[in-house]
């Protein structure tokens, strides 16, 4: 008998459809990868099996657990369940824990409303569940609060919530999609460990193919509230059914047709470049500490060149890029740009020579104002910027070559969805073709099927406007099929340089090594367009 | 449920704005005009609020102290605007530096103040008057302005738009004028709209203790000073001047709330 | 932690510092001669000097600050003009009212406006929280004052069930004392408890919408143990911030209500120093006021980072 069986399950909020007919079971000690883009109804499904779905969802169809349909269980037995036989982690650990309570405390919490065992007892046994998620008590002792411990840390601390209880099935949302590269392959394999020490089912919930193929038995594909797809692992990669799902394939794998442009001379010239951020007093009278983001970087970009800068949060890389742009000032090095000094003093004319699009396509523009408007703001930089119908010419243009049109100018930003959005920021930096745009992690938070597009469109305009690309990206797949050459930051430092292949197929420093190795990949013989039929068993991992 | 507090504080904001401008040209009775014989009358046809101690008309009085009350705290919220968001907005955009730091330390003084104790302050320097209510709950008004005015800026300056801003070479005076002063001026109109009726409700004690508007302009707080060793004698001349302040500010309070909720797009989509 | 005390403990100083400064200049500002003025039309030059030089008025501007500032530090808060006594009598008599007073008013407010605040914010969108909203918004229209001539006019005046003001002193005993200070206090707490009641509401309400709400949930905790578990402390944060503002409020309140119930405080006081432009005590009192505002502005601070770990020990 199945642990966990959702059968026709339909969801609806104030009379919006979103689950339509959604059929899964899941068996004692297997892991199931549900797969599926932003809206896709892969976290509500997992929410309806909670019990713990937004005010005024309304649910037919039936969820089967441990024998009982959840959806008919009253609310006080759900709460006996929840915690106890089902536990659940979510997307965000930076903001999963309660802030003003001792991580010890939070897990104990999980044993003390299930059992009667005493205080002292609840806390022993959560240092240990601590300890088995790799939170060790001489280490990170459970009287340490939330915000002391990273992001990847604080994930473990759900874990331990979560499992503490040993529950028969673990439901983890997104667990890794907020975490760094090398931190998601240690929370992964740490899931991976407890599936199998504890013989817990396990339905992992993902937007990353590559995620669930190194740790699911059986996947399931979900679009727009409906399983397109489900099967084992290996065999539903190799076949691939379902058109959907071979669209998701391609495009997170996607790498746009590029003609590399002859190389100029160097436009971008960074020497040296340090910076240092001044940290709180720790002592009255004595010299605020500081901390130095930027350490020493050199790097050289040449016109027509697409160059990726890789490294996790907190590398400096964002710390680099806005010196880059010139909004701050360095402590030591020079940046030139077309032979000429950058830094917040920088004259309009050079400034505009370089522009930026943003990660969040939500924040990029001021909701009060038109396309038009925004679109032109850069114009500002011109000596004699285009007034009038010269202006919306100019525009109009932009917003053509980014696969807009004209109309779009007298609309507002809301009007548009998120990879839209995207597309008139490029515009915005095109508008007064600079010679060089800084792309700030620009595709990042979009869905793979609309990265897909956009980088088809930055590719196309590369070759079309000569221009050249600072791509800053924590993602290995996204700086591969778009830059011809990498530079790897650590801590400040650019640890590793070269052609953008050779630098992740054959990585020589240890930091880059370890990030190639943490990105998790679909096993290349599982691919169905590669004509391996049967040979075999695939490896995982 | 929204719409309705809307309606009503509206209609409730209007109708004493209305009584105030009407009060211009005619009161039921002249304000001035003392009638010992026909003091603490109870509400009837002639007076329908009855009369005070000397005989006035209690309605008309209300109508010419709305003008007062209304006009002391539109001043002094304009005077907590017109200091109070520049400054904020100055904070905001030299986050962290030292003009920052003295412009938020001097707010946290002005803060050390309540309003009343301004007001003894001023008093005691200048004496009693309208002028001095204005000033002391314009000065109260301003580094709540400010912080307002800082809490949101600061959190729109993190947005990616402003950085695109930059990036546009626009400066920080520029970018404050033309990216953040437009996108926090819902928020500003709605704790506008609170610190009017706080205005109002101080403007009535510092009359009330005799220390803003002198007699023999009406007020709403002075009215209630006279009435209220008379209480036991015309009940009648406590009970209207509280309800007319109490309405006023029930007004504008819920005037703010619906405002909040019709300009907040967040909620309005939310829904 | 320390260093965080520190830190406030300095910045303490420097706020009285600044407001001594402030109040000692409009003080400065006034027009007249106090010694001309206490000692009447008939007065000689030589006897307004001789006056002048005790009351400490000669010398340049920083010494008279100097010793007027190190007196208030060493509690010599200088002889009152009309009455002819140390004023530091005078503020510690009425002390005795006024410092009951705000700590029964604050204490009513906070007891009713908690639980009621939290009730209306688990209870989201029922009557009860509707109950509370209406009745909320109400209570923060209402004049302190105007509520305090009305409840007069229900509990003296028509039931006579207690005394339309004045203070009989704690010395016919405590609870004659607490009973002429209990409607001054309810008339203070009222449109405080109002304005807690709404900020407790959606101080629990934000915190319901965290993710450690739905991390709480999916651990088995029902919804009422997770509002109580996790939302009350959280809660608390802002209602702190509110409470020190409030104690403010309520020091300037107690001035009006003072004078409503006739009850012998420093807002008697200090309205008397200005009708009878007695500078020495207004000088004081409002220096007093002020230093309670940012001393109370402290220990909320303080109170802040012991219910928020994060500003004790930062990361």
């Amino acid at each position: 008998m199945s642990l966990l069986a959702i059968d026709a399950l339909t969801l609806a909020i104030r009379g919006t459809p979103l689950l339509r007919g959604v059929s899964l079971a899941l068996q004692p000690g297997q892991t199931l990868g549900l797969v599926g883009e932003s809206g896709s109804g892969k976290s509500l499904t997992a929410l309806a099996a909670m019990g713990l779905l937004p005010e005024g969802a309304t649910t037919t169809g039936s969820i089967t657990f441990d024998g009982r349909d959840l959806l008919r269980t009253p609310e006080p037995q759900l709460c006996r369940l929840r915690g106890r036989r089902i536990g659940m982690i979510f997307q965000e650990p930076m903001t999963a824990l309660n802030p003003v309570q001792p991580i010890g405390d939070q897990v104990a919490e999980t044993l003390r409303i299930h059992t009667s065992a005493p205080r002292a007892d609840a806390h022993r046994i959560a240092a240990e569940k601590l300890a088995r998620v790799g939170l060790p008590t001489d280490r990170i002792p459970p009287s340490r609060f939330p915000h002391e411990l990273s992001g990847g840390q604080r994930q473990r601390v759900c874990i331990a919530m979560a499992v503490a209880l040993r529950p028969a099935l673990l439901i983890a949302d997104e667990p890794t999609t907020a975490l760094d590269v090398t931190t998601q392959m240690q929370i992964l394999r740490l899931l991976k460990s407890l599936v199998a020490e504890e013989g817990m089912a396990l339905m992992l919930i993902t937007h990353d193919l590559a995620v669930v193929s190194g740790l699911a038995d059986r996947v399931a594909v979900m679009s727009e509230g409906r399983v397109v797809e489900e099967n084992a692992t290996e065999p539903l990669f190799r076949a691939m059914c379902h058109p959907y799902t071979r669209q998701l394939f391609a495009a997170s794998d996607h790498r746009p047709a590029r003609t590399s442009l002859p190389l100029g001379a160097p436009l971008l010239q960074v020497d040296g470049a340090t910076r240092d951020y001044a940290l709180p007093r720790t002592h009255l009278f004595r010299r605020r500490p500081s901390f130095r983001a930027v350490s020493d970087v050199s790097l050289t970009l040449h016109q027509g060149e697409s160059v990726g800068l890789v490294g996790e949060s907190g590398c400096g890389k964002s710390t680099l890029t806005r010196a880059i742009l010139g909004l701050e000032p360095l402590q030591q090095g020079r940046i030139h740009l077309d032979g000429q000094p950058v830094g917040p003093g920088m004259p309009p004319t050079l400034r505009a020579k370089v522009q930026v699009v943003f990660q969040d396509p939500y924040g990029s523009f001021n909701p009060r104002h038109r396309i038009a408007r925004a679109v032109a703001e850069p114009f500002h930089l011109l000596p004699a910027p285009p007034r009038g119908a010269a202006r919306r010419a100019a525009v109009a243009e932009a917003l053509e070559a980014v696969g807009l049109t004209a109309a779009d100018m007298d609309k507002y930003p809301h009007e548009f969805s998120g990879g839209q959005r995207q597309r008139l920021a490029i515009a915005r930096a095109l508008i007064i073709r600079p010679a060089l745009i800084v792309l700030d992690e620009a595709v990042s938070a979009l869905d793979v099927s609309v990265r897909a597009r956009i980088l088809d469109l930055l590719a196309d305009l590369q070759t079309r406007f000569g221009l050249t690309y600072l791509f800053i990206s924590h993602d290995l797949a996204v700086v591969r099929a778009i830059t011809d050459r990498v530079l790897v930051m650590q801590s400040g430092r650019i640890v590793e340089e070269g052609p953008t292949d050779r630098v992740f197929d054959h990585p020589s420093h240890p930091y880059t090594r370890a990030l190639v190795a943490a990105t998790p990949r679909i096993p290349a013989h599982w691919v169905p367009a590669a004509p391996c039929p049967n040979a075999g068993v695939g490896q995982q991992g | 449920m929204r719409s309705l507090s809307l309606l009503l504080g509206g209609s409730l904001v209007g109708l004493f704005f209305a009584a105030a401008l009407v009060s211009f040209f005619w009161t039921p009775h002249g304000v001035e005009q003392i009638a010992i014989q026909l003091r603490f009358l109870p509400p009837s046809a002639a007076h329908p609020l009855g009369t005070d101690h000397l005989g006035r008309d209690i309605l008309s009085m209300l109508m010419v102290g709305a003008r007062t009350s209304i006009a002391v705290a539109i001043v002094a919220v304009g005077m907590g605007v017109a200091l109070g968001v520049p400054l904020g907005l100055v904070a905001a955009a030299t986050r962290g530096g030292l003009i920052d730091e003295i412009i938020m330390r001097g707010n946290d003084l002005i803060f050390a103040f309540p309003a009343l104790v301004i007001a003894i302050l001023i008093t005691a320097v200048f004496g009693p008057s309208a002028l001095n209510a204005i000033i002391a709950i314009g000065i109260f008004n301003t580094p709540v302005f400010a912080r307002v005015t800082r809490g949101a800026a600061l959190s729109l300056w993190t947005l990616d738009y402003i950085r695109a801003a930059r990036v546009a070479g626009k400066g920080r005076a520029r970018i404050s004028v033309e990216h953040i002063l437009p996108n926090i001026a819902n928020l500003l109109i709605v704790q506008g709209t609170i610190q009017f009726s706080l205005g109002i409700l101080a403007e009535a004690g510092l009359s009330y203790l005799g220390l803003g508007a002198q007699p023999p302009t009406p007020s709403w707080g002075r009215m209630l000073a006279d009435a209220q060793t008379m209480v036991a004698l015309a009940p009648h001349m406590a009970i209207f001047p509280g309800l007319a302040i109490v309405l006023t500010v029930l007004g504008l309070n819920l005037l703010g709330d619906g405002l909040r909720d019709l300009l907040d797009p967040r909620l309005r989509r939310a829904r | 932690m320390l260093r965080h005390l520190a830190e406030r403990l300095l910045s303490l100083g420097l706020s009285l510092f600044a407001a001594s400064l402030v109040v000692f200049a409009v003080i400065e500002l006034v027009p007249g001669d106090p010694a001309a003025f206490m000692l009447g039309m008939g007065a000689t030059p030589e006897a307004i000097a001789a006056l002048r030089r005790e009351l400490g008025l000669e010398g340049t501007p920083l010494t008279r600050y100097l010793s007027w500032a190190g007196g208030m530090l060493t509690g010599d808060f200088g002889i009152s003009y009309t009455y002819r006594v140390p004023v530091s009598q005078l503020v510690l008599d009425r002390l005795q009212v006024s410092l009951p007073l705000a700590a029964y008013a604050l204490l009513l407010s906070t007891v009713i406006a908690l639980p009621v605040g939290m009730l209306a914010a688990v209870r989201r969108g029922s009557a009860t929280d509707m109950a509370v909203m209406g009745t909320t918004q109400l209570g923060i229209a209402v004049p302190n004052f105007w509520f305090a001539i009305l409840l007069v006019l229900v509990f003296s005046i028509k039931l006579r069930w207690v005394g339309a003001g004045g203070f009989p002193g704690w010395e016919v005993g405590l609870w004659r004392g607490i009973g002429a200070l209990t409607l001054p206090a309810v008339a203070l707490a009222l449109p405080q408890a109002s304005i807690l009641a709404r900020v407790m509401r959606s101080a629990v309400l934000e915190t319901l919408s965290q993710d450690y709400m739905r991390t709480a949930r999916a651990k088995g905790l029902s919804r009422r143990q997770a509002v109580f578990r996790h939302g009350f402390r959280n809660a608390l944060i802002p209602v702190l911030t509110i409470l020190g503002l409030q104690f403010s409020f309520l020091l300037a309140g107690a001035i009006i209500i003072e004078n409503v119930f006739f009850l012998p405080g420093l807002g008697r006081l200090v309205f008397q120093g200005i009708t009878q432009r007695d500078l020495v005590v207004v000088g004081s009192v409002v220096m007093l006021l002020v230093f309670a505002v940012i001393v109370v502005n402290f220990l909320v601070d303080i109170a802040y980072a012991l219910a928020d770990p994060r500003l004790r020990r930062p990361a």
